[in-house]
């Protein structure tokens, strides 16, 4: 058997690299996620809240504003169900910060440190494969939403493209959330502060109500918020199979989000004391 | 940067290192020079700063002052570099849980670069070198205290890094595993690697180290072989019970000829003749014994006496080497290492 390391004398130092190349960091990325998804499969319970959300708000809500709304149930569901889709991607993605943040008290995150590996791939490789998570959410929102008699007018290609903008919005504001678990101390923490996050940016949007019945100061908050406009994106390809500018507006602010929360996630990575 | 020859010749070179969290200091300005080939221990009691030392030096902790280099590269700048060339275990294990022992290893050894074959390979051959076969593929929930640093170092090792940090490596693990771990560490140093380890027992330091720094409050107290610590309490001594209580003084003479050391004649209070021996080295022992057989007198006792380590920490820092706290496992661990230490 040869030996277990290196002999000192051997070590040239003036040989080593002081980046990750892209292709590596790449399949490091894909290797983390891998990892995520094994531990997803031995602990179904992560899989709750993606089931059970869509399952219980979709009908709750429908019930509760239907009536009020659109006059009855059937009508709101085209107000609806785009807006129960990006909510249930919100509090999943709440939950990539939480698992993250818990993995990052364990023992495992000093190895990932302590490896000459990429630094944006421990937090990306779960965020990836976290995707899966909000794709069976999704699914299952537009599921229950037809079920109920939602009948959308975009079709079959709307309705898909509309699902695939929730996934991509997901994964861009999980940014957000894996940089709280980056920076908050424990996993409650950041639960909480993540609710302070996700009910302003949910129900101070276009998603549950028509905005013009909101005073004219909360319209201008409402429609600075990137939820708005991709709830407005998502109703126009599912029931009109219309792709409009509220999309490139949605498409800015998640690409926006991806850059300065990625970089700041990395940065609070690299310096964690 | 500039390198001084002298920097080449060593693992680790660290001048002045401090580390603060918020007020407190946890490691206060302290200089490590560890050379390539050797095992370098860092002990001290619970809370001393020698975890904090290897995290920085191990790139997981900012540096809050001072510098370092590992192999001349400078931990704070070449951290990507520095993490090519060191392999860390840590006090708890840096594994993952919710994955077997073999999916560990591979996933390592693939975020190394090695391509699906190689890690497999690579997760066989560690797996048996560290027994650990038979529980590869069993959850490490189920796995032992002695299991988990097993794989954890071998996790450790697969990159073959030159430099393993191993931030106690023994602490929690019954007497026999410590052996295995012992035999294991030394098997490294054989193989050339170098290797730096903390620990709060002094037994181990002694048993396993080159070089010791003896650590308290964030500062260096000493530093070290083994031998030279012992020396600064004192000698080591040889005790000597005559048969014949008159022959006391010709055995002096005997003793000052070979050693050039003065013996103390403890007749008077026993009755019997009890000589005590200050001895420089150990090994001088053997030749009293010979001079004395040569010179036909006889003895009914003798044994060499060395001062712990214990010793040692009590003479350097007014204490003795207990952890502060008492209450966690560790501190159980310790009291049990103590009492073995007294029965020897």
């Amino acid at each position: 058997m040869t030996t277990l390391t290196v002999s000192p004398a051997a070590v040239d130092t003036s040989r080593l690299s002081g980046h990750v190349p892209l292709a590596t960091s790449i399949r490091q990325t894909l290797l983390m996620a891998w990892r995520a998804l094994v531990k997803m499969r031995r602990n179904p319970e992560q899989f709750f809240d993606v089931v059970v959300q869509p399952l219980l708000f979709t009908p709750m809500f429908a019930v509760i504003f239907g009536g009020a709304i659109s006059g009855d149930v059937k009508a709101y569901l085209p107000l609806l169900v785009p807006g129960v889709l990006v909510q249930t991607a919100l509090t999943t993605c709440m939950q990539t910060g939480v698992t993250l943040r818990e993995d990052m008290e364990k023992g495992v995150f000093d190895r990932f440190r302590s490896l000459p590996m990429s630094r944006m791939a421990p937090l990306a490789g779960p965020a990836l494969a976290d995707t899966l998570r909000y794709a069976i959410a999704t699914v299952l929102t537009i599921a229950v939403g037809l079920v109920m008699g939602y009948r959308p007018g975009g079709g079959v290609v709307g309705v898909i493209a509309g699902g695939l903008v929730i996934v991509v919005t997901s994964w861009s504001l999980a940014w957000i959330f894996t940089y709280l678990g980056t920076v908050m101390k424990s996993a409650q923490g950041l639960q909480g502060v993540s609710m302070m996050i996700l009910f302003p940016l949910t129900f101070l949007s276009n998603a549950y109500v028509p905005v013009d019945t909101m005073p004219s100061w909360l319209k201008e908050f409402v429609k600075f918020n990137p939820v708005s406009h991709i709830v407005s994106a998502v109703r126009s390809l599912m029931n009109d199979g219309r792709v409009t500018g509220e999309l490139g507006w949605g498409a800015l602010g998640c690409a926006v989000i991806v850059i300065v929360f990625a970089a700041l996630s990395v940065r609070s990575l690299r310096r964690a004391d | 940067m500039t390198k001084t020859s002298t920097s080449h010749e060593l693992a680790v070179h660290a001048t002045g290192l401090v580390k603060h969290f918020k007020d407190v200091r946890a490691v206060d300005g302290i200089d490590l020079d560890v050379t390539r080939g050797s095992i370098f221990g860092l002990l001290g009691p619970n809370g001393a700063g020698k975890t904090t030392v290897v995290r920085m030096l191990a790139t997981l902790l900012s540096i809050t002052d001072g510098h370092a280099e590992i192999f001349g590269l400078d931990v704070a700048r070449q951290p990507h570099q520095v993490r090519q060339l060191i392999g860390v275990t840590g006090q708890y294990a840096s594994v993952d849980e919710k994955l077997t022992a073999r999916e560990n290893l591979r996933l390592f050894a693939r975020i190394l670069g090695q391509s699906g074959g190689q890690a497999k390979a690579t997760a066989d051959d560690l797996l048996e070198r560290f027994a650990l076969e038979e529980a590869a593929n069993r959850p490490l929930a189920n796995f032992s205290g002695g299991m988990r640093r097993r794989l954890d170092l071998a996790a450790s090792l697969i990159s073959r890094p030159p430099l393993v940090f191993l931030d106690e490596p023994t602490t929690g693990l019954d007497p026999r595993t410590r052996g295995q771990m012992w035999d294991t560490i030394r098997e490294l140093v054989e193989g050339g690697a170098t290797i730096l380890l903390t620990t709060q027992y002094l037994d181990e330091a002694d048993q396993l180290a080159d070089r010791i720094a003896v650590v308290d409050r964030g500062t260096k107290v000493a530093e070290g072989t083994s031998n030279e610590l012992k020396a600064m309490v004192g000698d080591a001594s040889l005790q000597l019970t005559l048969l014949d209580p008159d022959e006391a003084d010709e055995a002096a003479r005997i003793v000052d000829r070979v050693t050039g050391s003065v013996a103390q004649d403890t007749r008077a209070a026993h009755g019997t003749a009890h000589l005590t021996v200050p001895m420089a080295n150990a090994d001088d022992a053997g030749d009293v014994l010979v001079a004395l057989r040569h010179a036909d007198i006889g003895l009914a006792a003798i044994s060499v006496a060395q001062p712990t380590l214990d010793e040692v920490f009590l003479a350097l820092t007014g204490r003795p080497a207990e952890p502060q706290s008492g209450l966690d496992d560790a501190a159980d661990e310790f009291h049990d290492e103590l009492q073995m230490e007294a029965s020897r």
